[in-house]
Parts: structure tokens; C-alpha cells; sequence
């Protein structure tokens, strides 16, 4: 089965052709983030509105280079949450309208299920079950995944995501938007012993995260730092790398109790932070310890895609699961509500 | 034949209307915040009334805004998705437009003020002259660019402000921040009226038989209102 798939969650528009035979054929993608770093953070009406330009022209892209025709594609899947009401819809409904005009069915699959099976897209794909740890500007959460639709929630941010806390972080230390790969280069330089940050939660049992503190505790330590005058890049390093190594730390943390509270020894990492090196080290070195694996996505999939979507939508509409009612838009979507797959018009 | 679809989401409405060769279908639903669930069930079961298939249409017409943000994409995004696999060709129909021929034809009006509420104490307006030709053709003509302005600071064209003219759409609410002598020229003002695929359907046929369809990627909302964001 040969599946169109469609992102517009958030600011990136993404749009991918999977098939269940031959894997991914083609996937193209359209960045928004130098529009949104104007701002400082992602403005949903600018998101909506280049969505709406760009998605068009990247479902011809991905059909050019895939060299398929309409007749070639036997369906199409969309994100229909979580993620920002008006971008949803953009998608929902080019999808909708699309899968009318082909006469394929469609269906919209969670946003965050693709990221957790984005691994699937590799040559070296885990097996069921593994841990998951989904950490993203949006989301920082720990699920155990047993098969498709098989998701339970084993811990979750009570507030800020840990990527939202990188982006709160580097504006404070005057970092472009968006701040995450800039806290990590600015940290290089920094030396790790000059401060060191709470790691929140980590005190007592349990698998929630808890970013907002550090946010203010980076605060606090700064002005300290301009009071005293001795403020220099110098200094502005030993934060970030200070900073950097509290929220590493405790991912690294939660991880290793989320293995432990399972049994599991896989674990894929996935979502925009999954990219950083410091944290890839870190969890290596963990994980080699104890004897268990860790899988990424590829670079460009760690982030919002169409390929992770495709993926989803074609395991789901594969085993006979589509949209029967109008097209869906759900801005909030527990991820451990989904279920299997179930065939529908039963 | 000709055979053409509009739909419209742009107001707290929902509506539909196919044109078949000068017969027009149409079919409407108030339904604020409800365009996702109702738009592709009324597209549906209204060509299925007309017994007309999807690949028979010759192009597909949207009303292009101004409007609710959020409908206009969800009208263009239909419209997009349904034109782009139909490989058939699209126009962007104004609500403004709309609401003038509208007026037009309920009312008789010959000089109209379409005006809707953009919020943020602003209207989206325009201007229209609208006539039917003594051979059944409707005239419609711009008379001022379409625009998102204060209420306060809105003009008619000087040299036709002796005129009748009749104000329609939900931009009435702000009728008494209009200048005193815009006021004064306006003979009717219908508040409740919004804008309707009806309508659009019947300019899409004018502009179709003009030549002025083009391809699904074009189908883009107009919003009028560019400053959407603050640094």
C-alpha cells in the first residue's frame, strides 16, 4: 500500500510517500523557523498561513520525486493532533479534499505516534516492545511501547517541555530563537564546574519532569552574574553548559528508571532535543552499562516530518483503520488514549 | 454546460451552491466553529442532489476572504485538496464582491457597502456598483479597493456619495463610528446578512467565462489584515 502523508502540526510542513513494500519513497519538507525567529517563539496564525502556501507544492514535489502519478497513491493519512487547531486544519482539510477527489480512503493518526515509531523508517529498526522517551520544544514524556497502539504513559513534564526550557534558557542568554543547538554550541565552552543546577524531580520516585525551576534558577544565577559585574562570554558559557547538563542529567535519570520499571532494554529517543550530541553521549554510556540499546531517527526525522506521518497512517490504514466522518482537527489528544489498529465501518 | 462549485466559510455560516449552466443549487447551514464537520457532507450531498459527479465540474470556486482566518483556510484547503486531485482549476471568489451582488439581488441595490466586522475595532469594506444589463447580465464594479480600516476613517468616492447606497454585513455594528457624512448617504443598512456561496457561484461563472480560473496551488485566502504578529 502506497500512503500520502501530510504534517502541519506546528511550523513545519511536511509531506512524505511511504509504502508498505518498499519503504519510504520520498519525503520533502518546509521549515518555517527563520519566519518564526523573528518573533522569538512560533506564531500560530504565520504558521497557518504558510501552510496553506506551501503544502500544495511540496505533495507535487514528493510525487515528482517518487515518480508516482495520483493512480500510483492507494491512500492518504494526515496529523490530526495534537498540535496547533489552525495548522491541523490546513492539513485535515487539503487531505479530505484530496482523498475525495482520488477516491482513496484517509485517515488522521496522532502526531507524537509518529515520532514514537520514527525509528521504524531505519534499516535498523527496533523490535516491540522499548521504552520511549519523546522530547521536544512541545512534549517530554516516557512511554512504553508494546506494539502499534500500545502506548502507556509512564511519566510527562508537569510543566515546560525540556525543549521550551532550552528556548526559554537561550533567550535569556540573548541565544536566537531557536535557542536549543545554540545553548548546546555556546556550552562547548563552557567549563562544567563552575556551576552546577538542580536536577528537578530527581529527589524522589517517580517519571515526571519538571523544567520550569531550572528556567528560574538560570534567571536567578544570571542577574547574580550582572550584579557582580564579572559577567563575560566566558561566564555566559559556564551557564549554558551548567544548564545544559541539569537537563541532560535528568532525562538521562528518568531514562534509566524507566528501563528499570519495565524490564525493557531498547529505547528509542525521539523529538527535537534527541539531537543533542551531549545527551546521545550520555545515554550511550548508560545504556552500554546496563547492556540495552538506544535508537534515533535519522537527523532530519528526530524533528518534525511527513515521513514519521506516513509511516503511521500506512501501518493504521494497512490494517483497514480509516476516517469514516469529516476530517479532524484535535488540538489535544492524550497519546495513551490511542488504541490498535481496528478496521472500520463495523 | 458549464459546471461549477463554490463554498464558502468564511462567516459563522457554512455554504455550498453548484451552477449548472445558469441554474443554481445552493445549500447553507449556520454552524458557527463547525466548518471541519459540516463542509464536505454539504459539498456531497448537494452534487448528489444535482446528480453531478465530481469530475464533472469545470472549476472550483472558494470565497477568498476577508473573513474568519481560520475558515478561509478551511475553504481554501478544501478547495485545494479537491482541485489539486481533480486536476481541475480554481477562482477566488471576495466576500465583499458577495455581499454586493447579494444586496443586489435581494434588494435591488445599485451602489453597495459591503462591510464586515474584522475585529480590533476595524472593518474589512469595499465599494460596489452593481447593476443588471438590460440583457440579464449582472455589472458589478469596484468603486474602492477593498480594505481593512477604522470605521472612523472610511470614504465614499466623492463623486458618488449623492447616491442611494445600502450597507450590508456584520461591519454594521460599528455603524455610529462612521464619518457623519457617510452616514448620511446611506439610505438602507441590513446588518444580518452574511456572505454566501449562492452568490459566489454566480460570480465564479462570470469570472470562469472570462477565463480568469487558475491552478489549485492558487487557491489562498485574501485576509486583508497582514499585521498578525508583534515582535
Amino acid at each position: 500500500m502506497r500512503v500520502l502523508g501530510i504534517e502541519t502540526s506546528c511550523d513545519e510542513t511536511g509531506v512524505a510517500l511511504y509504502d508498505t513494500d518498499e519503504g519510504l519513497l520520498a519525503d520533502a519538507l518546509y521549515s518555517q523557523i527563520a519566519m518564526h525567529a523573528e518573533f522569538g517563539g512560533v506564531v500560530p496564525e504565520l504558521a497557518s498561513r504558510d501552510h496553506t502556501r506551501k503544502l500544495l507544492p511540496l505533495i507535487q514535489q514528493v510525487m515528482d520525486d517518487a515518480n508516482v502519478t495520483a493512480s500510483d497513491i492507494d491512500a492518504i493519512t494526515y496529523t490530526a493532533g495534537p498540535g496547533l487547531v489552525g495548522a491541523l486544519m490546513v492539513g485535515a482539510s487539503t487531505a479530505h479534499g484530496l482523498a475525495r477527489a482520488w477516491r482513496v480512503p484517509v485517515l488522521g493518526v496522532h502526531h507524537m505516534e509518529g515520532h514514537l515509531l520514527a525509528p521504524m523508517l531505519e534499516d535498523d529498526a527496533p523490535e516491540f516492545p522499548f521504552v520511549a522517551l519523546l522530547v521536544s520544544g512541545g512534549h517530554t514524556q516516557l512511554v512504553a511501547v508494546r506494539g502499534l497502539g500500545e502506548y502507556e504513559l509512564l511519566g510527562e513534564s508537569v510543566d515546560d517541555a525540556a525543549g521550551e526550557a532550552f528556548d526559554k534558557a537561550a533567550k535569556m542568554l540573548e541565544l536566537p530563537y531557536p535557542g536549543g543547538p545554540q545553548i548546546a554550541k555556546l556550552a562547548e565552552e563552557g567549563d562544567p564546574k563552575r556551576y552546577r543546577f538542580p536536577r528537578p524531580m530527581t529527589d524522589r520516585p517517580g517519571l515526571d519532569f519538571s523544567f520550569s525551576g531550572l528556567k528560574t534558577h538560570t534567571m536567578v544565577t544570571l542577574k547574580k552574574a550582572k550584579a557582580s559585574g564579572e559577567m563575560d562570554e566566558q561566564h555566559r558559557a559556564d551557564i549554558a553548559r551548567a544548564f545544559e547538563e541539569a537537563v541532560v542529567d535528568t532525562l538521562v535519570i528518568k531514562c534509566r528508571r524507566a528501563l528499570d520499571k519495565t524490564g525493557l532494554k531498547r529505547l528509542v529517543v525521539a523529538g527535537g532535543v534527541s539531537a543533542n550530541t551531549r545527551l546521545r553521549e550520555r545515554l550511550s554510556l548508560e545504556l552500554t552499562k546496563r547492556n540495552a540499546r538506544a535508537y534515533y531517527p535519522r537527523g532530519c526525522f528526530c524533528t518534525d516530518n511527513g515521513a514519521m506521518i506516513a509511516y503511521v497512517g500506512a501501518q493504521r490504514l494497512n490494517a483497514g483503520e480509516q476516517d469514516t466522518g469529516p476530517m479532524r482537527a484535535v488540538p489535544r489528544w492524550p497519546l495513551d488514549s490511542l488504541v490498535p489498529p481496528k478496521s472500520s465501518g463495523i | 454546460m458549464t459546471t461549477l462549485l463554490a463554498i464558502d466559510a468564511s462567516s459563522s455560516a457554512c455554504s455550498v451552491a453548484l451552477w449548472q449552466d445558469g441554474v443554481v443549487t445552493a445549500e447553507r447551514c449556520e454552524a458557527p466553529r463547525q466548518h471541519t464537520q459540516l463542509m464536505m457532507p454539504m459539498i456531497e450531498a448537494l452534487l448528489a442532489r444535482a446528480d453531478v459527479a465530481l469530475n464533472d465540474l469545470d472549476a472550483l470556486a472558494y470565497g477568498h476572504g476577508p473573513g474568519s482566518f481560520t475558515g478561509l483556510r478551511i475553504a481554501a484547503g478544501t478547495i485545494q485538496g479537491l482541485a489539486f486531485g481533480l486536476n481541475c482549476p480554481v477562482i477566488g471568489v471576495s466576500t465583499l464582491k458577495a455581499l454586493a451582488l447579494q444586496a443586489h439581488r435581494h434588494h435591488h441595490a445599485r451602489f453597495v457597502l459591503p462591510m464586515l466586522d474584522a475585529r480590533m475595532g476595524e472593518l474589512y469594506t469595499g465599494a460596489y456598483r452593481v447593476m443588471t444589463r438590460s440583457d440579464g447580465e449582472l455589472n458589478i464594479e469596484q468603486v474602492l479597493p477593498e480594505q481593512v480600516c477604522a470605521p472612523g476613517l472610511l470614504e465614499l468616492p466623492t463623486d458618488l456619495r449623492e447616491h442611494d447606497w445600502l450597507a450590508i454585513g456584520s461591519g454594521l455594528v460599528m455603524h455610529d463610528e462612521l464619518p457623519e457624512v457617510l452616514r448620511a448617504s446611506l439610505a438602507q443598512r441590513l446588518p444580518e446578512p452574511q456572505p454566501d456561496a449562492e452568490d459566489m457561484v454566480m460570480l465564479a461563472a462570470q469570472a470562469f467565462a472570462r477565463g480568469e480560473a487558475v491552478p489549485a496551488v492558487e487557491a489562498q485566502p485574501v485576509y486583508l489584515r497582514n499585521e498578525v504578529a508583534w515582535r
